[in-house]
């Protein structure tokens, strides 16, 4: 017997439902929450098709550091249900009406894509562990490496000079 | 797995981010729902590296590594593009004491 739909079907609906409850949820907190969950779904994914490194990076990044910045960010400003603005019930409407007629068109138009016939490899392959992606990063990769760590100064540069209080000048 | 599952599971995905972009108006619940688009093309990313591994596997062994390279590389930006548009979405309370978008509409007070 083969578990490997089973898990797929199961990963898939978890990451939907996580994904529209984050969506739809009124209290910011628990959209973030949810959201993790999406995340850890997504993880589930990487590694039902081998992609070790990237399931654990994706836990560590997104649902690590990514979110709690968005936490603090939540709770720093004191949001919660009251003080959530809303739209009209118009606009929401309109919106999920456009977005449904978004994926209706991809879905009809890859739906007889050529690749319908092409399986993706689950459960083997060598690609995605941590020491064939480590010599491809450090040897072709290694200026975009090097460029993405010039990246991260920039943005820790950047966020840090917009966050900064700004000094008023009083005698000039 | 055949491939188009994959397909319409990121095109799912992506497309909640998306109405989740036109519904909403807090800008930390809009910025969170660009993160869920990054992470449905990157799940998109990763099963077509694989299927590329499977047909070219060969050709050459380590075929489909720069998929998932792109994934990590997609993940830095996204961390570095995070830090910086809570800053701002920081200031913009500061200033305007609402995370509300509705009140960005004008650029000027």
């Amino acid at each position: 017997m083969n578990v490997t739909p089973y898990i797929f079907w199961f990963l898939s609906v978890w990451a939907l439902f996580s994904a529209l409850m984050m969506v739809t949820s009124r209290n910011p907190v628990y959209s973030v929450l949810w959201l993790i969950s999406t995340f850890f779904a997504i993880s589930g994914h990487y590694i039902l098709l081998n992609a070790q490194f990237l399931a654990v990076v994706n836990i560590i990044v997104y649902a690590g550091a990514i979110m709690v910045l968005f936490l603090f960010v939540i709770m720093l400003m004191n949001l919660n249900k009251e003080t959530e603005p809303q739209k009209n019930r118009w606009l929401k409407l309109v919106g999920a009406l456009a977005g449904g007629c978004l994926l209706l068109v991809l879905v009809a138009a890859l739906k007889d894509a050529e690749l319908k016939s092409q399986q993706a490899m689950v459960g083997a392959g060598s690609i995605g562990l941590i020491k064939v992606l480590g010599k491809e990063l450090f040897t072709r990769y290694v200026v975009p490496f090097e460029i993405s760590s010039l990246l991260f100064l920039s943005a820790m540069v950047g966020a840090a000079v917009i966050g900064k209080k700004e000094i008023t000048h009083q005698n000039s | 797995m055949p491939i188009n599952y994959y397909l319409f599971l990121s095109l799912a995905l992506f497309t909640i981010g998306m109405v989740g972009v036109l519904t909403r108006r807090n800008a930390i619940i809009i910025f969170m729902c660009i993160e869920l688009m990054l992470n449905a093309v990157n799940l998109l990313l990763v099963a077509f590296s694989k299927m590329h591994h499977l047909k070219n596997l060969a050709l050459n062994a380590s075929v489909g590594t720069d998929g998932q390279l792109f994934v990590f590389f997609i993940m830095v930006v996204a961390a570095a593009e995070v830090s910086v548009g809570l800053a701002i979405i920081v200031m913009m309370y500061r200033n305007i004491h609402s995370v509300d978008i509705q009140f960005l509409n004008r650029l000027k007070h």
